[in-house]
């Protein structure tokens, strides 16, 4: 009995260090929806019940920059980057998983050290690259260079050593399948549940660009969300409404994708830390 | 096996070589011999061999001003940390079979982690508003404090960059350590039960030790990621104009790098800047390696 009663009140006291924590994590997530609704976002104490000014506030966000552009142009980037990331990644994830063929090791090896590579390292040339490209102000270095990236390949590799049985493949290859048949008609099909995790990681790591976008599409009337956001933040004029209901757009799509393939994508990102 | 099951795999895999080529390897070599030269938007003014680094490491004051704030923020902003995770993850592993919702938890310390960083960024100058923030409303109300003009004075500028890390990567870094507990075999508990250890004891003699690993994986992670913080004290602190705010004390080295290539152009001691913040990055985890390796001793 006083055993129940000990570990009950453990267990009480758990709950309330975890709770919060919890608070504090996703309070800002609710707060800058609040925020967006109050064309006035200061007030003491601040805000903390929603207003009704959301679409007053959108409004005016749409007269400082052309949200609707910056949208389009991160939807797009996202969605092309990662339709291409999710083809080239299954690819080499499959070559990896499922053929023995000779440097496989080294190979693999390599491909896992490229991901310990600080990006910025090459970053300068990387735009005088990209100007010399004619690609500067364009969509492209957004999308091309992370196309097949290690992280994908290793993902994609994880799951498709277990989810294709060897002998479906052999079996496909008597069909008189060839290999980019096979690629196409046996192994996506039956990768999707991976392709999921990886679509939704490499569309969230694209939303979330900044440096690239910054570097790459300068201008906030023609750029993405991350930088025409934080443009309209470095000239503000204080009135802060119409920043907090693009902010809350732009959070939007991320929590509704995530909320969805949460489990998933927190345990394949982590998976990789148990493997190190 | 046919010719062609031979063949495919290395066609599979090529993509990821051509971009490489092209896009890492290629400018990374690139940059270490620009990096010998003074050379602006117009291109090479001539080769001054290790004049950029000389000067970095002598003579230039913002530099050692960039370094010495990002090894402030690493310390507090991203090592720290550890600290907290690893008690929380044992807090959300404890009770194995009692904690209910310990899906939702992890759901919850895991978004700040995928929100965008200007996103988490505009949301947190908000909140640190000076009259009308939430945290001057708790320090007030709360603790009886003087209102922080937390972005404007040189030494809160710091903290609240590391107020936003940590914000942004305890719940990470829980869920990783949660991961590791996870795989400790539960024999070893018992065995411990069975000598009479405490909860404390216990985590001390078998959790740590076996966590080792993992904590090495977390930490290097820590290292990597906060020696190139930029975003947050780039969009928090007014962009390049500012540099860093009050005193440069936002001022971080990539921030620095950045600003060198690309509001200064000057593209030589920029490429400088990045190898030297390599070669720093990389002794930091040479040394993580070896204190790790003493451990597990």
């Amino acid at each position: 009995m006083v055993h129940t009663l000990e570990s009950r009140a453990r267990l009480g006291g758990i709950y309330v260090s975890l709770g919060l924590f919890a608070l504090i994590f996703a309070f800002p997530f609710y707060y800058v929806f609040v925020l967006a609704s109050w064309s006035n976002i200061y007030s003491n104490p601040p805000h903390v019940v929603f207003g009704s000014d959301l679409m007053v506030n959108i409004r005016a966000l749409l007269t400082q920059v052309p949200f609707h552009v910056n949208f389009f142009n991160s939807l797009m980037i996202a969605v092309i980057s990662t339709i291409g990331t999710i083809f080239f990644c299954t690819m080499a994830g499959y070559a990896f998983a499922k053929f023995e063929f000779k440097g496989k090791k080294p190979i693999m090896l390599f491909v896992l050290a490229t991901m310990a590579i600080p990006p910025f390292l090459n970053i300068i040339p990387f735009f005088k690259m990209m100007v010399a490209f004619g690609w500067y102000q364009t969509w492209l270095p957004l999308i091309v260079p992370t196309l097949a990236n290690a992280f994908g390949i290793f993902l994609m590799t994880q799951f498709l050593e277990s989810s294709i049985p060897s002998d479906l493949l052999s079996a496909a290859r008597i069909d008189g399948l060839n290999e980019f048949q096979i690629l196409l008609y046996v192994v996506f099909p039956l990768a999707k549940p991976g392709i999921a995790i990886l679509g939704t990681v490499t569309f969230i790591g694209s939303w979330n660009n900044f440096v690239s976008a910054l570097i790459m599409l300068p201008n906030p009337k023609t750029s993405t969300i991350p930088v025409a956001l934080s443009s309209l933040f470095v000239r503000s004029d204080g009135n802060f409404g119409g920043l907090m209901a693009g902010t809350a757009i732009a959070l939007f799509p991320l929590l509704i994708a995530f909320s969805f393939f949460s489990k998933k994508i927190i345990s394949n990102l982590t998976a990789g830390s148990l493997k190190a | 096996m046919t010719k062609q099951e031979k063949i495919a795999p290395y066609i599979f895999v090529s993509p990821f070589f051509i971009l490489f080529l092209i896009f890492a390897l290629y400018p990374i070599l690139y940059s270490v011999y620009i990096s010998f030269f003074k050379w602006t938007v117009s291109g090479p003014q001539g080769f001054i061999g290790l004049t950029n680094y000389k000067n970095l490491l002598t003579i230039d004051p913002f530099f050692f001003k960039s370094l010495s704030n990002t090894v402030w923020l690493l310390i507090f902003g991203s090592l720290l940390q550890h600290l907290f995770a690893i008690p929380l993850a044992i807090l959300l592993n404890n009770g194995r079979d009692a904690l209910k919702g310990r899906d939702f938890f992890k759901t919850t310390f895991f978004l700040p982690y995928i929100t965008s960083t200007v996103s988490v960024t505009l949301i947190f100058a908000q909140l640190f508003d000076m009259n009308y923030g939430w945290l001057n409303y708790i320090w007030v109300n709360l603790f009886n404090q003087e209102a922080v003009n937390w972005l404007q004075n040189p030494d809160t500028i710091k903290s609240s960059l590391a107020i936003m890390l940590n914000w942004r990567f305890i719940g990470w870094n829980t869920i990783i350590y949660l991961a590791g507990l996870q795989a400790i075999p539960h024999s070893l508990y018992e065995a411990a039960d069975i000598d009479g250890a405490g909860p404390i004891a216990k985590h001390w003699f078998i959790t740590l030790p076996q966590l080792i690993p993992i904590i090495f994986f977390a930490v290097t992670m820590s290292i990597i990621g906060g020696m190139q913080v930029f975003d947050e004290p780039f969009v928090l602190l007014g962009g390049y104009e500012q540099m860093g705010g009050n005193m440069n004390s936002g001022l971080t080295s990539a921030f620095y790098l950045m600003f060198t290539g690309f509001k200064a152009s000057r593209f030589g001691k920029g490429s400088a800047i990045a190898w030297l913040l390599f070669f720093i990055i990389f002794i930091m985890t040479v040394i993580n390696r070896k204190i790790t390796k003493a451990l597990e001793k």
